[in-house]
């Protein structure tokens, strides 16, 4: 980890990185860190769909599926 | 409690104390497996008030005490903002229940666990049920479950659902703790929130209407968070308007995210004392998604498994459908000759009978179906379809889940439509169902077959092919046309769990086919009787002397007078009265233009008599079947559109909107047709 400040949707398979905030408000971020993607969460990116959306991640144990457009609402650390 | 409840307990012969239990759990995690077990075939299918979602509610008789059992939805969350979670959290809040057990899928602990505080928080009595505790071995990581118990406050009990470990141990556990009162879990906030939440409580203290069974704590959580449902609760209670005002002043947006920080910091702490995580490596689930959700080969392996789908359906389902068919013929032919009483015989043989064998002819396919979809669903692949297919369906107005019920439709729209219940966003759910009579079912194929084959010769494979080409069209065009209209709006976010993959159980699947397989032909199987019904008697009357189906019937009658409108569709009476027996099932159109146009019910001799009939041509049967691939498909859709978009409105809306863009191609068919002079 190079501590560059990016969005989750800019990672590549295989990047590890650490969530920072969600840059969003409302519902959206509420389901989004509901579903685990709180401050210090560590989050690996799997593999991408076919067609390169929506974008296969794992973190605190699981695997959830994001679409870049929600991904890229998601700032972490990398 | 519930009337609902009430009834159940009526349904107990002995009398017991009865422990009512309601079944928590995120989905994926074994929920309906232990559901089953718990409660075997036991069990009442139904609807949530109001909402069509479904409630499941069974018993099992215990050692001494006996267990009602309600399935919550599966939820992630009880916030309240999603439909599945005010369901479950107003069941836990009004149910008046003893205890809640919570199932948790032990190889994926701290998701899981944010529930478990929620449920704590709301003051629940909640018993953990630990269970897949088979995979978390597999995964080299151990549970320590005093530990995990101690720290929750709430009993624990390891299981495997599916083998039936453990389940006897939960039993007694309910029974151990269903009257003693778990003090609801305390998760300290940042000094600002607890600040809030102090001066919140003490106004709320001062309300003597609110009901002491509602913990101040709890409540005071929920306004700082602006929580959707508070105001019903706050005006239920009769509190004057300014203290609500007061106490709504209070929310605050950060403090949601706050407070959700903090609840995974405790769940953090909870998972470094009790779980000790193997070597964090990809999984087996991984690498199989490195594959299926392949660059190249995703795609490909997508539409293999759906071909295969498709296959099992249908190659199972045949051969029954035919037994049904012939069964049913037979012995409708029996009564109608044997009864002397003319219209007795023949409402027993055309009416009744006939009736029964149309319902009961779509019994094998959607048993299959069901079977197939519950297997692709266990099996962890139904998530990874979606995933593969869903920057696709958002480009056509659709979101990745509603590619399966597209799929389904070429068999039966009507179990299609029952599987649009995984899209959990209404207007993505709406547009789903509301395209879905144009994706060409199986009983549309007979009437294709016929004509294309009559008078199309060795294009006729083409011509079947277009049908279903412009079927696609029609449906895609729709849904662009809703999304832009009635149903505005981004599909909704596909922030999706994508389970480890397991090997399917038998067990579940079969269940899974019983129980929505006789939801079907209770509810659908009603309408299509009644609409079979309607036919026969239009096409025995008036009484006495008049041929069944005949020219002088009130069925003839009704074509010719509706004959007018279908005039420039190249379209006489008798194709009108052939359509309009095909309102209420599409598997009746040939039979029905047999009994008009004569040749002795084979075959056969339906196709020589509309050879030798100077009302059938190339081009009126070209928009013949143009009509019967887009308008409605049966009644038995109708009824489970109905049913499934909880109003009549779109139902009648999805009715004569495809029955007027089925009549304008038909016409755009058949005029031009005309106009060019093609000779046919």
């Amino acid at each position: 980890m190079s501590n560059k400040v990016t969005k989750l949707d800019q990672l590549e398979i295989g990047d590890i990185a650490k969530v920072i905030t969600i840059d969003v408000s409302g519902e959206l971020r509420r389901r989004l860190m509901e579903m685990g993607l709180t401050r210090g969460t560590l989050i690996e990116v799997i593999g991408k769909a076919p067609l390169g959306d929506p974008i296969e991640y794992k973190f605190k144990g699981y695997n959830l599926s994001l679409r870049k457009e929600e991904a890229n609402k998601v700032v972490v650390e990398h | 409690m519930s009337v609902k409840t009430k009834k159940v307990k009526e349904m107990t012969l002995d009398d017991k104390r009865v422990i009512e239990v309601a079944l928590a759990g995120n989905p994926n995690t074994g929920k309906s497996t232990l559901f089953n077990a718990l409660t075997g075939l036991r069990q009442k299918i139904g609807n949530w008030p109001g909402v069509t979602v479904e409630k499941k509610e069974g018993k099992k008789r215990c050692d001494g005490f006996n267990l009602i059992i309600t399935d919550l939805p599966g939820t992630y969350s009880l916030s309240a903002y999603s439909l599945d979670e005010k369901i479950a959290r107003s069941f836990i809040i009004e149910g008046k229940l003893d205890v809640v057990v919570q199932i948790i899928d032990a190889s994926n602990l701290e998701r899981n666990l944010y529930l478990t505080t929620m449920l704590r928080e709301l003051g629940a009595n909640v018993v953990i049920a630990l269970n897949m505790m088979d995979l978390l071995e597999e995964s080299s990581s151990s549970i320590d479950v005093n530990k995990l118990s101690k720290e929750m406050g709430v009993p624990v009990v390891p299981m495997i659902a599916s083998s039936r470990i453990g389940i006897d141990d939960l039993e007694n556990t309910i029974e151990s703790i269903y009257q003693k009162e778990q003090k609801p879990i305390r998760i300290t906030y940042s000094k600002e929130i607890e600040e809030v939440l102090a001066n919140v409580q003490e106004i709320l203290m001062s309300i003597p209407s609110i009901p002491s069974d509602f913990d101040s704590r709890w409540l005071a959580i929920q306004i700082i968070q602006n929580d959707p449902e508070i105001l019903t609760f706050l005006k239920n209670w009769n509190v004057n308007k300014t203290i609500i005002e007061k106490l709504l002043s209070f929310g605050r947006e950060d403090y949601e995210a706050e407070i959700i920080d903090t609840k995974y910091e405790f769940i953090t702490n909870v998972t470094s004392k009790a779980l000790k995580r193997g070597e964090e490596k990809l999984t087996r689930s991984d690498l199989v998604d490195k594959v299926v959700t392949h660059k190249w080969l995703g795609i490909p392996i997508f539409l293999i498994v759906m071909w295969g789908a498709f296959q099992f359906v249908f190659a199972i389902s045949v051969p029954f459908m035919e037994l049904i068919d012939m069964l049913f013929g037979w012995l409708a032919g029996l009564l109608v000759d044997n009864i002397n009483i003319g219209w007795l015989g023949s409402l027993l043989g055309d009416g009744i009978v006939g009736g029964l064998g149309a319902v009961l002819i779509f019994v094998p396919p959607i048993f299959a179906m069901f079977f197939i979809l519950s297997v692709l669903e266990d099996s962890g692949y139904l998530a990874r379809a979606a995933f593969v297919m869903d920057k696709i369906m958002v480009k056509f107005g659709l979101h990745g889940h509603s590619f399966i019920p597209m799929l389904l439709g070429f068999g039966c729209n009507v179990p299609a439509i029952m599987s649009t219940r995984s899209l959990k966003n209404n207007k993505d759910r709406m547009i789903t169902i509301l395209i879905n009579p144009f994706m060409s079912c199986g009983a549309r194929m007979p009437v294709f077959i016929l004509f294309a084959g009559l008078f199309f010769g060795a294009a006729a494979g083409t011509v079947i092919f277009a049908l279903y080409i412009l079927g696609i069209v029609v449906a895609i065009f729709t849904a662009i046309l809703l999304r832009k209209t009635f149903f505005k709006g981004k599909s909704a976010p596909f922030i999706m769990e994508l389970p480890p993959y397991h090997t399917p159980k038998l067990r579940s699947a079969t269940v899974a086919m019983w129980d929505k397989g006789k939801m079907y032909l209770k509810k659908a199987g009603t309408i299509i009787l009644i609409g079979v019904m309607f036919v026969w008697f239009l096409a025995a009357m008036p009484f006495g002397g008049v041929e069944y189906g005949g020219p002088d019937t009130w069925l003839a009658a009704v074509g010719t007078f509706f004959e007018p409108i279908f005039r420039p569709l190249g379209f006489d009476w008798r194709i009108v009265v052939a359509l309009i027996v095909g309102f209420v099932a599409k598997e009746l159109v040939v039979g029905a233009l047999g009994t008009i146009v004569g040749g002795g019910g084979s075959e056969e001799g339906i196709k020589d008599a509309i050879l030798a009939d100077e009302g059938f041509y190339p081009l009126n049967s070209l928009s013949l079947m143009v009509f019967t691939l887009l308008y409605v498909p049966c009644a038995a859709v109708i009824g489970v559109m109905r049913k499934e978009t909880g109003s009549w409105r779109w139902t009648i809306f999805a009715v004569v909107y495809s029955t007027v863009i089925a009549w304008l191609f038909a016409l755009v068919v058949f005029q031009l047709g005309s106009l060019m002079n093609l000779g046919l």
